[in-house]
């Protein structure tokens, strides 16, 4: 297998099953491990699990990123993250149901197929190359007989997935690839055991076994690119089981969200997110309502304030009534958006299909025209389904077959490695007919940041200090713009919500906080003792190569806008110094989606990147799209691809990689339409022989292999 | 042509084994994790759960 170093490969290669029963426990528990990357992790996560109550055994999958573990105790998915997340693993728990786990049945069962089918292919040729050689008489009938003895069990084991695809297609009165390649290797075969009954001189065994070998390998490229993207969508979509915290008389108790009922009181934690609609009735926090509105400035909620489900609680404890649960709330809404988005979508026929749909009716067409008029010029009708059979067999569907999957399984490899997550097999297709980019602002192009220039070296030091413990996104943009500095000593910290932070600095008090709790106008001031209140200045820091993306993808052709919940002049900042002429400011989720479909029905093809909850729908609705990993569960959900690292940089080959991957899949037909061009004309004059059409056949199938193989290198 | 009576046999029970080895790597579930497993030759500490 030439592919068996490329890397989705082990995305896409079946989970590792536990030790056997015995040692497996009475039931598994399946987490996803996003940060592991190496032995020391391996090793560090499989001890700290194993070293657990109720915990049998644990193997870690490092190609998948996921650890098995074997429950035989009582023990929760919750402890195990707890333990991982003490050890330093992030981890999160996979609902099996969705991963279709266990061993990946079918995709053995087609390596077993091609195994069978190479070995028996690999005989037959050696016996036919001597039949080729001159090997005439009884030598000639003795090797044809070992050939059938050794291809009929072949062709009728290994070709079963083909056998059973045609008959599926044919009982509902349809034709699809599989109906020729099936027509073609039994007729091919029972032609051949005629043959060799009746001691003729040519037998096309070794094409009927050729013919399933390489089919086979096309077919398991195609079968693995496509559990990979079915794991990582699967990976990505199940990423959090919904709990919730109830109050119950005073009570906590932790439910499922499925069992909340309107009226029920909820309590959410700092740094939770809120799962239901409602209303506050205790407590005060700032709440981070970007994902749903785009806005990036923190919203302060006390008592009586409604909440929206999917906002984030930053600073304080906050007591809910819920007054929607379930389907109706606006979350989920915006989720159902996107599933009718996606439906939309899925109307794309793959360029596979599309080819098969022509390819099937004409070979059909072909084989049968030779065989009439054959039969009318010789009357001969063992000499005319010979040469109809010859037909069939030279106008091999192989190159057909690997054209596709060869270099879409190349393709995600090369993404993969680079840091890409192909979720959608036709998303390389469809990226590469995109010519308008559209970006979302907020969390994609930029990160908020504070700029450090306005504070003294003793203001950035008790700013530091000030913030580097805190939750609040402003402190965390604040104390990570002030890398490097050594934070001043402070005591008696302590957090205002809805205000800022406090502490003590000498004998000297020292605020940091909104403008309105300083005395100020708007904006975050900085005040130590009674001096005057020094502004911090915030903005938007575009992340790691943003400005590099849109530079090179404008230079390759496309299209880039710019659309935000943000306001005016933040939005217009941006776009200008990422040289972007159009743009969209105060853009609420609706008219994102809006916006992408219009330049869709301007007959633009769109690709989306964007991350939060607002963008959702736009993704869904956009030709292709692109979400960092750091975005909203339903947003990575929705997209075609992911992007794993935190820079942008990886982007830019991305059309480029598209690109190539269409032109090197029209190439690819192309050389079978070549190989059929030479071939054909060959075989219906009856000149065709088992030793043309072997050479035919492999010399195609490895030319479209080694082509697709030309996408590692430069793009 | 005598030799191809013990010859044919002797090539196809050499390719036989070589398709039984294949076989029984796969049914081991030795394609399972071939990044990890190529880490875990180079760990010093058995892992525990290795017996």
């Amino acid at each position: 297998m030439t592919d068996a170093a490329i890397c989705p490969a082990c995305v896409g290669l079946p989970e590792a099953p536990l030790k056997q029963a015995a040692a497996a426990g009475t039931d598994q528990i399946v987490l996803s491990l996003p940060g592991i990357h190496c032995v020391a992790c391996i090793n560090g996560v499989e001890r700290a699990l194993t070293g657990l109550a109720g915990v049998a055994s644990a193997r870690v999958n490092l190609s998948m990123k996921r650890v098995t573990v074997g429950i035989d105790g009582p023990t929760t998915p919750e402890a195990l993250i707890d333990t991982l997340e003490l050890a330093g693993f992030e981890a999160r728990v996979l609902d099996t149901s969705l991963l279709d786990a266990g061993s990946d049945s079918y995709g053995k069962g087609l390596l077993t197929r091609v195994a069978i089918s190479g070995f028996a292919m690999m005989n037959v040729m050696l016996l036919s190359v001597a039949v080729w050689s001159g090997a005439a008489g009884a030598t000639q009938h003795l090797f044809h007989i070992i050939s059938a003895s050794i291809a009929i069990p072949a062709v009728i084991y290994a070709g079963q997935p083909f056998f059973q695809n045609a008959w599926r297609a044919l009982t509902v009165r349809k034709l699809n690839m599989d109906v020729p390649i099936s027509l073609a290797i039994i007729l091919a075969a029972a032609m051949s055991l005629y043959e060799t009954f009746v001691g003729g001189a040519q037998v096309y065994f070794d094409a009927a076994v050729s013919l399933t070998f390489f089919l086979l390998i096309g077919r398991y490229l195609d079968h693995r690119s496509r559990k990979a993207a079915a794991s990582a969508a699967a990976q990505l979509a199940a990423l959090e089981v919904p709990r919730v915290m109830r109050l119950t008389d005073g009570n906590r108790q932790m439910v499922d969200f499925g069992d909340l009922a309107v009226g029920d009181l909820i309590q959410v934690l700092p740094g939770g997110r809120i799962p239901v609609d409602g209303q506050v009735v205790d407590g005060s926090s700032q709440i981070d309502r970007s994902l749903l509105t785009g806005e990036s400035k923190p919203v302060h909620a006390t008592a009586g304030a409604h909440v929206t489900a999917g906002e984030v609680n930053m600073t304080g404890p906050l007591t809910i009534r819920a007054s929607t649960v379930g389907g109706d709330t606006t979350l989920r809404k915006m989720v159902t958006m996107v599933d009718q988005a996606e439906a939309v979508r899925n109307r794309y026929t793959a360029i596979a299909d599309r080819a098969a749909a022509i390819y099937a009716p004409v070979v059909h067409l072909l084989a049968l025209i030779a065989f009439i008029v054959w039969l009318m010029m010789s009357g001969d009708p063992r000499l005319s389904l010979n040469i109809a059979v010859a037909t069939l067999i030279i106008t091999c569907p192989c190159a057909l077959g690997l054209a596709v999957p060869a270099v879409s399984t190349t393709a995600a490899g090369r993404l993969f490695r680079a840091g890409l997550l192909v979720k959608d097999g036709t998303a390389l297709e469809r990226l590469a007919e995109v010519d308008t980019v559209v970006f979302d602002k907020t969390g994609t192009l930029t990160m908020p940041a504070a700029s450090r220039d306005m504070l003294n070296a003793e203001e950035q030091a008790i700013a530091l200090a000030l913030t580097q413990d805190a939750t609040h996104p402003v402190s965390q943009a604040i104390a990570a713009s002030l890398d490097g500095v050594i934070p001043a000593a402070l005591t008696d910290q302590q957090e205002h919500p809805g205000k800022g932070l406090s502490a003590r600095y000498g004998d000297l008090q020292v605020r940091l906080g909104s403008g309105a709790w300083l005395g100020k106008g708007q904006g975050t001031y900085l005040q130590i003792g009674d001096r005057a209140p020094q502004k911090i200045t915030l903005h938007a820091d575009l992340r790691d190569g943003a400005k590099a993306l849109v530079t090179a993808w404008q230079g390759l052709g496309l299209q880039v806008h710019l659309i935000s919940g943000d306001d005016t002049a933040e939005t217009q900042a941006v776009a200008d110094r990422l040289g972007i002429g159009t743009w969209q400011a105060s853009t609420r989720p609706e008219d994102k989606v809006a916006y992408v479909k219009a330049l869709g029905a301007a007959g633009r093809h769109v690709l989306m990147v964007g991350d939060g909850l607002n963008d959702t729908g736009a993704l869904a609705a956009a030709h292709a799209s692109v979400s960092p990993a750091t975005a909203a569960d339903a947003s990575r959900a929705a997209s075609d691809i992911v992007l794993l690292n935190d820079g942008l940089t990886p982007l830019i080959e991305l059309p480029l990689v598209a690109r190539k991957a269409r032109r090197l899949v029209g190439q690819n037909f192309a050389i079978s339409a070549l190989y059929n061009a030479v071939a054909i004309p060959i075989a219906l004059s009856g000149f065709a022989t088992p030793l043309l059409a072997a050479i035919a056949m492999s010399t195609s199938s490895i030319t479209v292999l080694l082509n697709a193989l030309r996408l590692r290198g430069r793009v | 042509m005598n030799i191809l009576v013990i010859l044919i046999p002797a090539s196809l029970i050499l390719g036989a084994l070589g398709l039984l080895a294949f076989l029984w790597s796969l049914r081991a579930n030795q394609y399972d994790d071939l990044e990890g497993d190529a880490w875990r030759i180079l760990s010093e500490d058995e892992p525990p759960t290795d017996d």
